[in-house]
């Protein structure tokens, strides 16, 4: 068979060249397809979140949603205050953080600047089974174990509780905390770390003075992956923490987030286009809201502080 | 007067055998330089006079290399590296600032020795940038970042990060190698300046840089330290062959 001549390929009219035109365009299209769906699903999001919420605010002041101290859609009396569902989510968000960026910092500097390929090969797994348990797990957890555990210490606490479901919650997002902030220690140059040994700096002090600095951009999107990770758990709020909308920053208290809200309401059956059924749709914006709010400090963050190295 | 003495080192990456048996002296507040072809081992003597090796695994090495006045093997396994660093300073091929300021990047060595006087830190850090010959340039912006420095300054920046904590031997791994000429001069003038105060140790691939700044000069091939004498008596009559051949470019 006569090899076809390389100048017959290079025409731009060739098939050969002609197929490839069209299946680079096809290949282009489907992917951006793949990438504005993600785009769709959260403007629809957002458009059927604000739509539920413009009627509920047609009944209920703007004033009143933001000042009101109580929060009982569902009493013959109904009061509409955001207050005490976002104090819930604020003691348990702190609480958890509270645990979860120490504790994740230090892991993922262990292993990142301390371990060896053994201990790394052991421990990374056992942390991302720790990411693996279902939520309902950990709620149960938190409401059988840790709640009776913190008894021993504090006789009055009652049976429901932040203080439990915070902690837990911190547990729960330990491996997204720990496992971002490796990643960002390890893309940390070596020749940095070289730098602060050589001028005869500890492993501890190059970790803290050198290496985390430098990943500072990294370590900050994982601690706001964390927020959100915090912002967003329900489970283990709803099933722990006692489903009250209680205002207190109290964390031996019971008390509701706007997360377990949305399921213990939403489980009832509330009549479509009532004032309760759209006041989930305003505590599920508001919530969007929180998260994004979030996001957009992080990566202001991560602008600031990018490092070139 | 001997500063530092290298007495049949060897040392090999896992399997592979890098350095063969090498022993040198280094002079007191003098120049001397390590030459010789690319992967002869250079980089590698060098970093065994810090311990930069025990950073890593599967670098093995015996022998011994003793540090004066106390004469305290440094390469022995009860001495802490971080011991060692303390006293024998680096400057690498590439420049290597911490993304910090200026200042933050002089001090650095000072605050990890627990030294946190803020007047005392400030001075140094001016004395410091003044022998790397840098001070004229930064003084007016010694907090913005050491990034925004060029590649000379960078560099230069380096070396008075390692003389702020007043090294008794500084060790210069192809310092000027990503420099441009006028920096690269620069650079050299400050090193000969430097050896009033430090004793040092210079790896360099330019044979005219060997011969301008160093007093001795030890040429290496392929792990074996091939020849050590004065840096005048080893560019004019080297004694051995493959020195001769390496010095006027025939190979290497
Ligand atoms: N981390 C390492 N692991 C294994 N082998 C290495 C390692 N570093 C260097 N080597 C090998 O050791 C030998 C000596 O390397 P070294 O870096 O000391 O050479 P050099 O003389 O500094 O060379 P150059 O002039 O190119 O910088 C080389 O053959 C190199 O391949
Ligand atoms: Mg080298």
């Amino acid at each position: 068979m006569a090899r076809p001549k390389l100048a017959e390929f290079t025409s731009a009219n060739h098939p050969v060249r002609r197929i490839r035109r069209i299946k680079e365009l096809l290949i282009e299209a489907v992917l951006f397809a793949a990438a504005a769906s993600s785009v769709f699903v959260t403007l629809g999001i957002v458009y059927i979140l604000v739509s539920e919420s413009l009627p509920f605010f047609a009944h209920v002041s703007f004033t009143e949603f933001l000042t009101e101290r109580e929060w009982t859609p569902l009493f013959a009396e109904p009061k509409y205050g955001i207050l005490p569902l976002l104090c819930g989510t604020f003691l348990t968000t702190v609480i958890a953080l509270l645990l979860a960026i120490p504790l994740g910092t230090i892991i993922a500097t262990y292993l990142s600047e301390y371990a060896n390929a053994r201990a790394r090969e052991i421990l990374k797994p056992i942390l991302e089974l720790l990411a693996a348990v279902p939520t309902v797990v950990y709620g149960y957890f938190a409401l059988l174990f840790v709640t009776p555990l913190l008894q021993k210490i504090m006789p009055n606490l009652p049976g429901f509780n932040v203080l439990a479901a915070g902690l837990v919650i911190g547990v729960m997002i330990i491996p997204y905390v720990s496992s971002l902030t490796e990643d960002a220690m390890r893309a940390v140059p070596g020749y940095l770390r070289e730098a602060s040994y050589a001028v005869g700096a500890s492993r501890m002090q190059t970790a803290f003075r050198v290496v985390i600095p430098a990943a500072f951009s990294g370590i900050s999107s994982a601690y706001i992956l964390g927020i959100s990770r915090a912002l967003g758990e329900t489970m283990v709020v709803a099933i722990a923490a006692g489903m009250q909308p209680n205002l207190t920053l109290n964390p031996t208290e019971p008390a509701a987030t706007i997360t377990a809200f949305i399921v213990q309401v939403s489980l009832g059956d509330l009549p479509h286009g009532s004032v309760g059924y759209q006041s989930i749709y305003v505590a599920g914006l508001t919530l969007l809201i929180l998260t994004l709010t979030f996001n957009v400090i992080g990566f202001a963050l991560r602008k600031r502080f990018r490092e070139v190295y | 007067m001997v500063k530092a003495e290298v007495k049949n080192l060897n040392f090999s990456y896992g399997e592979k055998q890098v350095l063969k048996n090498v022993s040198m002296p280094i002079y007191d507040n003098k120049i001397t330089a390590l030459i010789g072809p690319s992967g002869c081992g250079k980089t590698t003597l060098l970093r065994c006079f810090n311990r930069m090796h025990d950073l890593y695994k599967g670098a093995k090495y015996d022998g011994q290399i003793l540090l004066h006045p106390d004469e305290v093997n440094i390469l022995a396994r009860d001495i802490d590296p971080m011991e060692v660093r303390m006293r024998i300073g680096m400057v690498f091929q590439k420049p290597n600032p911490f993304p910090k300021s200026i200042y933050e990047n002089v001090v650095y060595g000072l605050k990890v020795r627990g030294i946190k006087r803020r007047s005392f830190l400030q001075e140094r850090c001016e004395q410091s940038l003044q022998a790397a010959g840098l001070w004229g340039e930064v003084k007016d912006r010694l907090n913005s970042g050491a990034q925004m420095l060029s590649g000379g300054q960078q560099q230069r920046l380096c070396i008075a990060r390692a003389l702020a904590v007043e090294p008794e031997l500084l060790l210069l791994d192809e310092p000027t190698s990503a420099l441009d000429p006028i920096s690269t001069s620069h650079i050299e003038d400050l090193i000969v300046d430097l050896k009033k105060t430090v004793t040092i140790v210079i790896v360099t691939h330019n044979l005219h840089q060997a011969a301008r700044v160093s007093d001795r000069t030890a040429f290496m091939y392929l792990g074996d330290l091939i020849e050590f004498d004065e840096t005048s008596k080893m560019f004019t009559t080297p004694s051995d062959k493959r020195t001769e051949n390496y010095i006027t470019g025939r190979f290497g």
